[in-house]
């Protein structure tokens, strides 16, 4: 099987969800000739034409609204944020927008809309180019947020989020884009919603999504050899999140660790810790620990970068804190 | 117009008896916009509006009836009691909404206009918004894209010289904010939107270049709002003497004193119209205080389409 990189199964689902789908349109800064920032949209103009993978001006508010005003009329748009700090200039026409439409205008509105978001720090970009926001979006009625990990999963969710009928976040971690997995069926579709347990465990569960999932992976099979035996749960999902999933791993381990990219403070995590106090607290025999981002901005030098970041090594001592 | 003053008036009172909960804003004195607007487009046009929408909501076809239910939210409102005044829309009327955001629908007008393009439909969309508008990124953002990508979208200025209290001599350093079309290399002018007929040809010259494929216009149209901002507003900072000077220019008294001075009004025609438009008005409140009240199970549903 051959092996493909993440950026390229981001890619590949665009090209088939344009042939699939003439709705499917293109709209962000640099996609066309220059192929994006992370060249995710290579050679897709010469494909399908200027009219489908559309250079937008600096205008990230209103071309996200222009999405959304062509999502409203039988498009179907995905838009690229060149990093996920941009995202903070199109605030309006996300949350009060794209995420209400459906639900103010009586249910006649769909918006049909995929923002692309690539997000996360390691790469030395600093403060304005590295974040990972996610959790401003879960915290938004209306939207779905999706986090993979996996060129698979990248590429079934993606082809998801563009076949769905509501305003999904697709964030790609930056430092995944060139990790290379296989992609099995060019037609898989990977439901949106649903977590994977993709190591199965008995004395804790780790909790990750996008780049996190492979520092859990990594850490449970060192931990291994100290005896350890760790679940690793890989949401893919975080809006909606598969509550069910969580839980039922969480009741069987008895202690969870989530490992999140965002920082800790009102992040993904936290609503994953409030989600195992509801439902699973007289299972637990520890408390919920977080390996997240350190409540700073995103440092440019890659020693105080590192510093800041959940590794391999924290998540693998937060999870020996608990046994 | 006498339809859209007569629900306006109607929907002030109703707050004043307390039978509508939240806010409104009335658009009382700028009927001749929307108006002179809508004329000049087709039912398969787009439009979409402010938050002073309610006027743009029956020129674009809207029934006044159920645009009442959603102001009173019962369950035959156009969008369940769920969006209100600032938030009302009619996809099967083509408009795409009153907008609760300043300036946050003149990018999504923007957008529609982009898929009429590349759906070859043949659609033009009118993007209304006020002075206080045009101060926002979105106006300026979403006019340099309808530019460069030449799209079909006339962006419909309602410039009644307030933003809520904010005088527009205050908010920006020109005299015509239709010269901020050139900015972006769209033809832009300045009409009195206070006379319907002025509005329709000015808007049906903007829609013919939009519909040959030349782009976009930005039209300024000059109007006062007879209230308030909003239903809490004492209007302190305007004067008396100003407001009797707009009331002078009511586009209804003109249009009236016109088709008279023309013959083609007389005064029983007057007052059958006058008579037409209160009984079309009671029975709108009507239907909607007859409309059932919404159910609490269904303010946790929609929120995803399915």
């Amino acid at each position: 099987m051959p092996q493909v990189t993440f950026a390229d199964a981001i890619r590949a689902a665009l090209i088939e969800e344009m042939k699939r789908d003439e709705r499917v349109i293109l709209l962000g800064e640099d996609i066309a000739l220059y192929g994006g920032a992370f060249r995710v949209t290579r050679d897709l103009v010469r494909h399908f034409g200027p009219q489908r993978v559309i250079n937008t001006p600096i205008s990230e508010n209103s071309f996200v609204g222009v999405a959304v005003g062509a999502a409203l009329t039988g498009m179907r748009p995905v838009v690229e944020m060149m990093f996920m700090d941009f995202i903070a200039l199109a605030m309006d026409q996300i949350v009060n927008h794209a995420a209400k439409l459906h639900y103010m205008y009586g249910g006649q509105a769909r918006v049909p809309l995929v923002i692309r978001a690539p997000a996360g720090a390691g790469r030395g970009y600093g403060p304005s180019h590295s974040q990972s926001l996610e959790a401003w979006f879960v915290h938004t009625p209306g939207l779905k947020v999706v986090a993979p990990s996996t060129p698979r999963d990248a590429h079934g969710l993606l082809k998801a989020a563009i076949r769905d009928d509501n305003p999904v976040l697709f964030v790609e971690s930056k430092l995944l884009y060139g990790v290379k997995g296989e992609v099995p069926d060019p037609d898989e579709v990977v439901p949106i919603g649903r977590a994977a347990v993709v190591r199965e465990g008995e004395d804790v569960t780790l909790l990750a999504y996008s780049r996190m999932t492979g520092l859990a992976i990594e850490a449970a099979s060192r931990l291994e050899g100290e005896g350890l035996d760790c679940e690793v749960l890989d949401l893919r999902t975080l809006a909606p999140l598969d509550e069910e999933t969580v839980v039922v791993s969480v009741a069987k381990t008895r202690r969870a660790v989530i490992v999140e990219e965002d920082t800790r403070r009102g992040g993904v995590g936290a609503e994953l810790a409030a989600v195992i106090a509801e439902r699973a607290f007289r299972h637990l025999d520890s408390p919920v620990v977080r390996v997240a981002c350190a409540d700073v901005p995103i440092p440019c030098s890659p020693a105080l970068e590192r510093a800041v970041l959940p590794s391999v090594e924290k998540v693998a001592a937060a999870v020996k804190s608990l046994i | 117009m006498k339809l859209i003053r007569a629900f306006e008036e109607r929907v002030d009172r109703l707050f004043v008896e307390g039978r509508i909960h939240g806010t409104t804003h009335l658009c009382i004195g700028q009927e001749a916009v929307p108006v002179g607007a809508c004329a000049a487009i087709r039912p398969s046009d787009l439009a979409s509006g402010s938050h002073r929408g309610h006027g743009l909501a029956l020129a674009k076809g809207l029934r006044p009836d159920r645009l009442m239910a959603e102001l009173l939210g019962r369950r035959d409102g156009y969008c369940q009691g769920k969006g209100g005044t600032q938030h009302v829309a009619s996809f099967a009327h083509g408009f795409l909404g009153t907008n609760g955001i300043t300036g946050g629908g003149i990018p999504i007008a923007t957008g529609a206009a982009l898929s009429a393009k590349l759906r070859g439909t043949g659609q033009v969309v009118l993007s209304f918004f006020g002075d206080g508008a045009t101060n926002q990124g979105t106006f300026h953002e979403s006019l340099n894209m309808a530019a460069i990508w030449r799209l079909p979208v006339i962006y419909v200025c309602e410039n009644n010289l307030y933003a809520m209290s904010t005088p527009i001599r205050e908010a920006v350093a020109i005299e015509r904010l239709s010269a901020r079309a050139a900015a972006y290399g769209m033809p832009g002018e300045t009409l009195d939107g206070n006379d319907v007929l002025e509005v329709r040809e000015a808007v049906a010259r903007a829609v013919e270049r939009a519909r040959a494929g030349d782009g976009p216009t930005l039209l300024e149209c000059l109007t006062y709002r007879h209230h308030g901002h909003s239903k809490s507003d004492q209007r302190e900072y305007r004067t008396r003497a100003e407001e009797d000077c707009w009331l002078q220019l009511d586009p209804l008294l003109r249009s009236e004193r016109r088709l008279m001075a023309q013959g083609e009004l007389g005064a029983e025609t007057l007052a059958r119209l006058d008579g037409e438009v209160a009984a079309e008005i009671a029975a709108a409140v009507a239907f909607a205080e007859a409309s059932p009240p919404l159910e609490a199970a269904l303010a946790t549903h929609g929120v995803y389409a399915e």
